[in-house]
This record gives C-alpha cells, structure tokens and sequence, in this order.
C-alpha cells in the first residue's frame, strides 16, 4: 500500500494515488482499489466494478449544513448537545444501522446504548438476522473466500444474484479465478444457480435449478433427505418445481466434489420460513460432510454489516436485537429489533447511524420512527434524515476515514481514505455525544 | 391455475383479479444509482418500475411502461410496468428494492426481526386511462 502526492500545474489540486484502496459498497469489501485522487474527486478507480466505481466517484465533498435541528442548520456543537439530552431523557431508545460506518464507530455506538440502557439493533437484522439465528440452532460450517478461492470445485448460488449484487465475487473468490487446487479456473469448477428468478447469474453458472417461489426450505430439506441416502417421491417436483431426477443427479454431483460451497443470499432469509430456511441450507451443509468437505457462507451486503454482527457480538455475546436496559444484554429478535420495536410503537428515541429505515421499514414502523425524537448520522441526505429531530452531516468510511472493517468472510480489513473531508467521522460524533452523556451521568451521581 | 411448473399467479374469487407473487430486490443499476443518489431520476426510475412476464402484460393488455396499481394488505401502490422478458415466470413479479416495495411490507416479523420482505402476495390492476 503506499499514498503519492504528485506535483501538477495546478498547486491547488494535487495528484494524488492511493494503492490498495479499500472499496466498502458491498461485502466484498475488495481491497485491490488503486484510487486516483484529484482534489476532492476521485477520478479513477482502477480494479473496481460497476459498483464499486459509482461508489467511490459519488461521495464528493457536498455543501450541506453540518448538523440541522429540527431542520435548521445548527453547528455540531448544538446537535451534540441536543443529541445527548434526547437520549439522557429517552425511556426506551434505540441504536439501528451501523452497516456502513467502521467498527471503530460501531464500538462508542454499543457503549452509547449500553450508557442508556436502550436497544442495540442493525441492519443485518432485515437482512441476514435470520441466519445468525439459524448459526445458534445448527452452527456454520464455514472458511474464508481464500479456501473458496483455492479450494472449492462445486459452487451453489442460492437465493442470491451476485452478477449484479456483488460483481467480483465470481471472479475473485467463488467462481473464475485460478486457485492452488483448482489451477484451471472456472473449468474445474461446477457452479450452480437455485432462484425463483432466471437473472443474469444464471447465465454463469452450469445448472439453474429455478424453484417455485417459498419452496426454499422443502428443497432444501429433500437434499438433506438425498444426501442420507433416503428415497423420495414425485411430490418434491410438485412442491419444488425441480424434477427429482434433477436433484439426484445435483447430489450426486455434490458428494463428487472434493470441496464444495453454498453461497446464499436473502432470497432464503427475506422469504416465509426465514431462520428456517437459513437453517436447512446450514444443515444441508453440515451433512454433506459425511460424503465430503462443504461450507455454506451468507452472501453479505453493506460495506460493514459483519463488522456490526462481530462488534455487536463480542460486546454484548449477540449479533443484533438486543436490549441493554437491565444491566446485561438480553437477546430476543421479534421483541428487541427494530422493525418490532419500532412497529409497535414502544421506542421513544432513535439513534440511527448510517442507515436509511424510513425508507425500507414497514409502514407501521415508518410511522412511528417519524413521530419520534430520531438522530440521524449520514454523509447523504436521506429520508430518514429529512425526519429526524437531529440530522448529522459526516464524512464517508473508506472514501475520508480510515478505521477497520470485516469482509463477509469475517477477515478484518483496513481502510485506507482518498481524501479529507470538511465533515466529522461517525466515530467523533458519536464519541462526542458519548462524552456528553456520561458527563451527564456522572454528575447525577456525585450530586447524590 | 395454471401448470404448477411455470405459473404462480391465482384468482381471487373475490374481486376476480389475479394475485401474484412479488420479489423485490437488489439490482445493478439500484446500486450505481444510489451512489448518485436517492433523489436523482435514475434512482427513482429504478425503485418505482415494476417488471412483469411479457405474456402477463399482454394478457392484462399492459403496454410497456404502462401504470398499474399494486396492492395488498399492507399498501397499495401506483407504478409504471415494464417487461422482464425471459428473467420471470409467469405470475412472478420483480421490483428493485426502495420506497414502493416497503409499503407493501407488512409490520410482522414472525418473532424474527425480520418482515416477510420477498414473495408478496399482490394484487395488480391496470390504471384505466
């Protein structure tokens, strides 16, 4: 990794090029980025994908107030101070998002919550929250990309498109690149596709296995029932949509492999059936091991979301939906995430970093995030920020901070900022409504 | 009904329109458009164009980026429609995940966490112009 500066005929506007960038749109979190850098504009993004490239030539330096109040402009100084009071006076606040900020920030956001004794909840709650479930019914069987990279000659897709979700996860990890036991690439590779729909990475894979929608689970469950050897009849075509004879003939190929991979997305967790669903496919996974090796990985989204799910676990001892306002963490997902939370009208606060809900939550849930007092951490505008009692302008994880986050593979990677930013981290933010708050508590107690 | 293999939409004796099952998502065009940004008319275009299979359209005599109303339980919607050529079954539904698919959402999570976010029963009809 190095940084230049290189001298140009504008002074004012130096070259520069940052090696080895680390790109935080999606979970690849591909850390190969070699960023030329123009002033504030990053004007190439060598190595990057379709993705990658909007990301990194999109978050420019933007003229927004630092901190709005009840939407007026205010200086960060009054935002903390009017951020600390909401949450010293909330009875039942809570943490949501923390997806797309560095574990650095997501740390002083658990400590926050735990100060107040509210919820901690993040994104992976609406995205993989179910299969954190199903890893504490069944466990994981799992590996890093590298072993998949190097190892893995049969690769299920399943409830996923990462053609267009996360683009080089094909040909970094999973499906084309040349690796120390598959030195042929894509050629000593199987890959297949199990989708309700025929999208772009079925055109990528040998086999499309194109089930019937909510059927995930009773596949699923008949390859568990092949793999142990046991009969079946025509009724799994009926309920799958996928002829028997197809799936014999996908398992044999599956216990054939020498290192197989089911890669699984949201069209698992985000359908009826849910931590169900993730549980089949992390126990189909589970007993393919008694033929040979196989792992299953969730295919993750935002830049950081594992980081939360690790942050949040070594803190509290769980992934998400927990609440802190006994003294210790009780985790109950339905009864402490946020869309329950929220849904039921029972939070009197929100502290929302990074994290866009008033535009992907339930409408109940939308209601009473907007009749709340909501602070909102964010380098965009968002609707969520346009609602919000406290709205925070801060500068953009991996593009102007640097700090730390977790690949979907939970490998820890560091993130190396293009430029300065005029805006505050997440993590000064935060840290400093921390600061406030336990200046707060500690006077209460010495005042007795 | 139609065959089991290849067809997903139902009649609702009720109001005698089809009932479909809806998929949102993640696309490639929503992923560059939100760097852009949510208010830009990429973005927008993009979470509010529901795509359809060719025959459904043609059968509900949809013409392409037509306007249809959306709803179910939850929400109803207003959005244009387009083709999703060979991508979608019939009966299936996609849409690129955002505001329009959130208010179709319910509020339940099942003790999960999680709401029912992908195969929404809908309901679809023409906007008569």
């Amino acid at each position: 990794m190095s940084i230049a500066e290189q001298p140009t005929n504008e002074t004012d506007n130096p070259l520069k090029i940052v090696e080895d960038a680390t790109c935080t749109f999606c979970g690849c979190v591909c850390d190969d980025i070699n960023l030329t850098v123009e002033g504030n504009q990053i004007t190439k993004a060598q190595n990057a994908c379709v993705l990658g490239k909007a990301w990194f030539f999109n978050h420019h330096i933007e003229e927004r107030p630092e901190a709005l109040i009840d939407g007026q402009p205010a200086t960060y100084e009054q935002a903390i101070d009017r951020a600390a009071q909401i949450l010293l006076e909330s009875q039942y606040a809570i943490t949501y998002g923390l997806s797309d900020t560095t574990c650095e920030a997501q740390r002083v956001a658990v400590a926050i919550t735990d100060w107040i004794g509210g919820c901690l909840d993040t994104t992976t709650s609406v995205c993989h929250g179910p299969s954190g479930m199903a890893f504490q019914g069944v466990g994981e069987v799992t590996c890093s990309l590298g072993e998949i990279k190097n190892r893995a000659d049969y690769v299920i897709y399943w409830g996923g498109n990462p053609a267009e979700s996360h683009p080089r996860h094909f040909t970094k990890y999973s499906l084309m690149p040349k690796g120390e036991f598959v030195p042929n690439g894509r050629k000593d590779r199987t890959a297949v596709l199990i989708d309700v729909r025929k999208t772009k990475t079925a055109k990528a894979v040998d086999i499309h296995l194109q089930l019937k929608p909510r059927s995930d689970f009773e596949l699923a469950w008949a390859l568990r029932a092949l793999a142990k050897g046991l009969e079946l009849d025509d009724s799994v075509e009926e309920k799958t949509g996928i002829p028997l004879e197809q799936l014999k003939e996908v398992m044999e190929g599956m216990k054939k492999a020498k290192f197989g991979a089911i890669l699984f997305g949201m069209g698992v967790t985000m359908t009826r059936g849910k931590h169900l669903n993730s549980e089949a496919v992390l126990a189909l996974a589970r007993d393919m091991n008694k033929h040979t090796r196989w792992v299953a990985k969730p295919m993750r989204g935002h830049g950081n979301v594992t980081g939360a799910d690790n942050v949040v676990s070594w803190s509290t001892g769980y992934p998400f939906g927990i609440h802190l306002g006994r003294g210790y963490p009780r985790f109950n997902p339905g009864e402490f995430t946020s869309s329950d939370v929220l849904g039921r009208g029972e939070a009197d606060a929100a502290l929302i970093i990074a994290s866009d809900p008033y535009s992907n939550f339930s409408q109940p849930a939308r209601d009473h995030l907007k009749a709340i007092n909501t602070i909102v951490l964010d380098p965009k505008l968002s609707e969520t920020a346009k609602i919000a009692k406290v709205a925070f302008t801060t500068s953009t994880y991996g593009i102007n901070e640097p700090g730390t986050v977790y690949r979907m593979d939970d490998i820890p990677i560091p993130l190396r900022p293009a430029f300065d930013s005029p805006y505050r981290s997440d993590f000064d933010i935060l840290k400093a409504i921390e600061g406030k708050i336990r200046k707060h508590q500690l006077a209460a107690v010495n005042a007795g | 009904m139609r065959s089991p293999n290849t067809a997903y939409a139902t009649i609702d004796t009720t109001s005698m329109t089809d009932i479909f099952i809806l998929i949102p998502g993640r696309t490639s065009k929503q992923g560059t458009t939100l760097n852009e940004g949510k208010y830009t008319e990429g973005y927008q275009t993009e979470i509010n164009t529901l795509k359809m299979n060719p025959d459904d359209m043609e059968r509900l005599d949809i013409a392409e980026g037509e306007e249809v109303r959306m709803w179910n339980d939850h929400g109803s919607v207003v959005v244009p429609c387009c083709t999703g050529k060979n991508e979608l079954p019939p009966g299936l539904l996609f849409i690129s995940y955002g505001d329009k698919s959130s208010q179709l959402m319910p509020g339940e999570t099942h003790g999960t966490g999680m709401p029912d976010s992908k195969g929404l029963d809908v309901q679809i009809e023409k906007i008569a112009t």
